[in-house]
C-alpha cells in the first residue's frame, strides 16, 4: 500500500486554500467524530452520569463497577466463546474450501457464488433465517425426528449452554465465503512455478500446501484474522435478530450490553466504561498486527 | 496490494483423471458444503410459499403441496411492524431514501479525499487519515453516545439527514482509502500535464480525475450500496421512527408479534429485505469481489 514518494507539487496560495477546504470534512470527521467521540467516551465513563452525562468524576469506579457485574463478565465470555468457535470455524471452513475450489474443478464459477452469497446478506437476515432453522419443534430437529430418528436432539437455541455455538454456526455461514474470497485470491498469486518444481521433485500435493503455500499466503491468513476477530467485537445484529440475547440473558455480547445500557436501562457511565474497554481490545488486536504490517511493508521495500 | 488487482481466474493445476479417490473426495466435500450453504435459502423460500397449516405439520425441508404467493403480498403491505402494519414496503423506500444519498455522498467524499492525498500533499493530511484508517476499526458503540447527543445539539437527531451523515462518516476511512491507493496507482504525469496546461485543483478532479474513476467507482457503489442496505445498529439508533431502515423494519414484524409467529410471513420478509444486496451480489460478480478484497485491505 506504500506510494512511492512524489516530488511536492508547485504551489499556489490558491491551490492551497482549495486542497484544505476539499479535505476539510476529513479534519473535521477525525477530530470530531473519531477521536471528539472517543475522548468523550473517557472523560463520561470516569464520571457517576446515569440518564444524562454528568461531570461528578468518581475516577474508576464505574469500571470496577463493570467488572463486578455478571451480566458484563458472562458477555466478554461469550464473546471469547463464539469469537473462538467463529475465527478458528471460519477460516478452516474458508481455507478448504479455497484450496479444493482451486483444484481444477467444474463449475467452479457457480460454486464460489454459492459460497459467497450468505456474505451479501445482513447479519439480521442470517439470524431471523436461522433462527427460524433451528426453532426446535418445527425446525431442523423436528424434520430429522420426522425422519424417524424420534430422539434427535438439536436444540442449541434454546439451550442456555449452547446458544452461543448456534449463533457461531449462523455467523460461520454467513461470513466463511468471505475467507474463501481472500484466501483464493491469495492461492491464484502462487507462482505455477513452484507447483511445477513440487510436481518434478515428486512432492505430494498436500505438503506443498503446509510447507509452502500455507507461508505463502500467510498475509492473506492474517488478514482473514483480523477482519473476522474484528467482527467478533463488534458482534450485535445477529443476537439481536436471532436470539434477542436470550434464553434470559445467555447470549449477551458487549456490544449488545452497551446498547442496553446507554439506551435502555439509563447508565450511560456503565456503558461508556464498557465501551472503552471494547476499544483498548481492538487496540489490543490491531495494533501487533499493523506494526507487523508496516514492518514487512518496510522490509519488501528495501528489497526492491 | 492493490485494489483494483482483479482476483485471477488463472488455471493451470495439474490436471488429472476423474474417478480417483482424491477426486470424488474434493467433489464429496465441495457438494456438502454448496448444500450447507444453500439449505437456508431453501428453507427460506420453501416456507414463504406454505400455508401456516402446512409449517405447522413441522416438515421444513417439505416443497409446499399448495403454493401460495399470500405470505408475500402480507410481507410486503400489511404484516405489523410494532404498532403500524404496513408491511416491509415502508422500510423498503427508507432503505432506498438513505441508500441514495448516503453512497453519493461517502463516495464523492471518498473520491475528493482520495485525490487530495494522493497528489496534493499536505503535511497535517496523512496523520489525519492514519487516524480515520485506525477510527474504521472502532466499535460503533464507542461513539454513539457522544454522535447522538452532538446531532441532537444541531437539531438532527432522528432525521434522515442525521443517519446520511453517520453512513457518510462511516463510510469515509474505507472509501477514502480505495481512491486514495486507485489515483495513487494512476500515472502521475497525468496530473502532473494537466496542472502544466493550467488545471486547478477542482478543474483537474472534477474534468480529468472523475471521469477516469469510473472502475473504481462501480466497487465503490457495490460496497457503500449493500453495506448500507445491510446495516441495522445506525438505521436503529440514527435514522428515527420515520425512517426506519429496512433491515431494523424486519427485526421489529419478527420480534415484536404477539400471537402466533408468521413463519411464511417472516421468511417473505425476510428475502425481501435481502433481495437488493442479493441482486447486486449477482449482478456485480467479480466487482463485488474486488469490493470485499479492497475492504479487507484496509489500514
Amino acid at each position: 500500500m506504500a506510494t512511492p514518494p512524489k516530488p511536492p507539487p508547485r504551489r499556489g496560495k490558491r491551490q492551497n486554500w482549495a486542497v484544505n477546504f476539499a479535505l476539510l470534512p476529513m479534519a473535521v470527521t477525525v477530530l470530531l467524530c473519531y477521536l471528539g467521540t472517543v475522548l468523550w467516551s473517557i472523560v463520561v465513563s470516569l464520571t457517576s452520569s446515569k440518564t444524562f452525562p454528568n461531570t461528578n468524576f468518581v475516577g474508576l469506579a464505574q469500571y470496577e463497577k463493570l467488572f463486578t457485574t455478571d451480566r458484563w463478565w458472562l458477555s466478554l465470555h461469550n464473546m471469547a466463546l463464539f469469537g473462538v468457535i467463529f475465527v478458528i470455524a471460519c477460516l478452516a471452513l474458508g481455507f478448504f474450501l479455497a484450496v479444493f475450489i482451486d483444484q481444477k474443478v467444474r463449475g467452479e464459477g457457480i460454486l464460489r457464488t454459492i459460497f459467497l452469497y450468505p456474505y451479501a446478506m445482513s447479519f439480521v437476515a442470517t439470524g431471523l433465517v436461522w433462527q427460524w432453522m433451528l426453532n426446535p419443534g418445527l425446525g431442523l430437529q423436528e424434520a430429522v425426528r420426522q425422519l424417524g430418528f424420534p430422539n434427535f436432539e438439536f436444540d442449541w437455541i434454546i439451550s442456555q449452554d449452547k446458544v452461543m455455538y448456534a449463533i457461531a454456526l449462523a455467523a460461520v455461514w454467513q461470513s466463511a465465503g468471505l475467507v474463501m474470497a481472500l484466501l483464493l485470491a491469495g492461492l491464484r498469486g502462487v507462482d505455477e512455478e513452484i507447483w511445477k518444481a513440487a510436481r518434478i521433485d515428486g512432492i505430494p500435493v498436500w505438503r506443498v500446501y503446509m510447507s509452502i503455500v500455507l507461508p505463502m499466503i500467510a498475509p492473506s491468513i492474517a488478514t482473514a484474522t483480523v477482519l473476522l476477530s474484528l467482527g467478533v467485537i463488534k458482534v450485535f445484529d445477529v443476537v439481536v435478530a436471532m436470539t434477542g440475547g436470550g434464553p434470559g440473558i445467555a447470549s449477551e455480547v458487549p456490544a449488545k450490553f452497551i446498547m442496553d445500557y446507554l439506551f435502555n436501562r439509563a447508565n450511560i457511565g456503565l456503558a461508556s466504561a464498557a465501551s472503552v474497554v471494547l476499544l483498548l481490545t481492538v487496540l489490543a488486536l490491531l495494533l501487533p498486527w499493523l506494526y507487523a504490517k508496516n514492518r514487512m511493508e518496510k522490509n519488501n521495500n528495501k528489497g526492491h | 496490494m492493490n485494489a483494483t488487482t482483479p482476483v485471477k481466474v488463472r488455471n493451470q493445476r495439474p490436471a488429472k483423471s476423474w474417478f480417483t479417490p482424491a477426486r470424488i473426495g474434493i467433489y464429496a466435500f465441495l457438494l456438502m458444503s454448496a448444500l450447507f450453504f444453500l439449505l437456508p435459502l431453501y428453507v427460506m423460500v420453501v416456507t414463504s410459499l406454505k400455508p401456516m397449516e402446512e409449517i405447522r405439520l413441522g416438515q421444513i425441508f417439505a416443497l409446499p403441496s399448495r403454493p401460495t404467493i399470500e405470505a408475500w403480498a402480507i410481507a410486503w403491505s400489511s404484516a405489523c411492524t410494532g404498532l403500524e402494519c404496513t408491511g416491509i414496503q415502508v422500510g423498503f423506500w427508507n432503505s432506498l431514501k438513505i441508500v441514495v444519498p448516503s453512497a453519493m455522498l461517502s463516495i464523492f467524499i471518498g473520491a475528493l479525499n482520495g485525490y487530495a492525498l494522493a497528489y496534493w500533499r499536505r503535511p497535517w493530511a496523512g496523520v489525519f487519515f492514519a487516524i480515520l484508517l485506525l477510527g474504521a476499526f472502532i466499535p460503533y458503540q464507542v461513539h454513539l453516545y457522544p454522535l447522538v447527543r452532538g446531532l441532537s445539539m444541531l437539531g438532527l437527531f432522528s432525521t434522515l439527514p442525521a443517519i446520511v451523515l453517520v453512513h457518510t462518516i462511516f463510510g469515509m476511512p474505507v472509501m477514502t482509502l480505495l481512491f486514495r491507493n486507485y489515483y495513487a496507482s494512476l500515472p502521475e504525469e497525468l496530473v502532473k500535464a494537466a496542472r502544466i496546461d493550467g488545471g486547478g485543483f477542482w478543474r483537474i478532479f472534477f474534468q480529468l480525475m472523475i471521469p477516469m474513476s469510473t472502475p473504481i467507482i462501480i466497487v465503490a457503489v457495490i460496497m457503500q450500496v449493500t453495506g448500507i442496505w445491510n446495516d441495522f445498529l445506525l438505521g436503529l439508533v440514527f435514522a428515527g421512527r420515520e425512517n426506519l431502515p429496512m433491515t431494523v423494519q424486519l427485526n421489529n414484524i419478527i420480534n415484536t408479534t404477539t400471537g402466533e409467529r408468521l413463519y411464511n410471513v417472516n421468511m417473505a420478509a425476510t428475502i425481501l429485505t435481502s433481495s437488493v444486496p442479493l441482486f447486486i451480489y449477482l449482478i456485480s460478480g467479480r466487482w463485488f469481489v474486488r469490493g470485499i478484497a479492497a475492504g479487507a485491505v484496509k489500514g
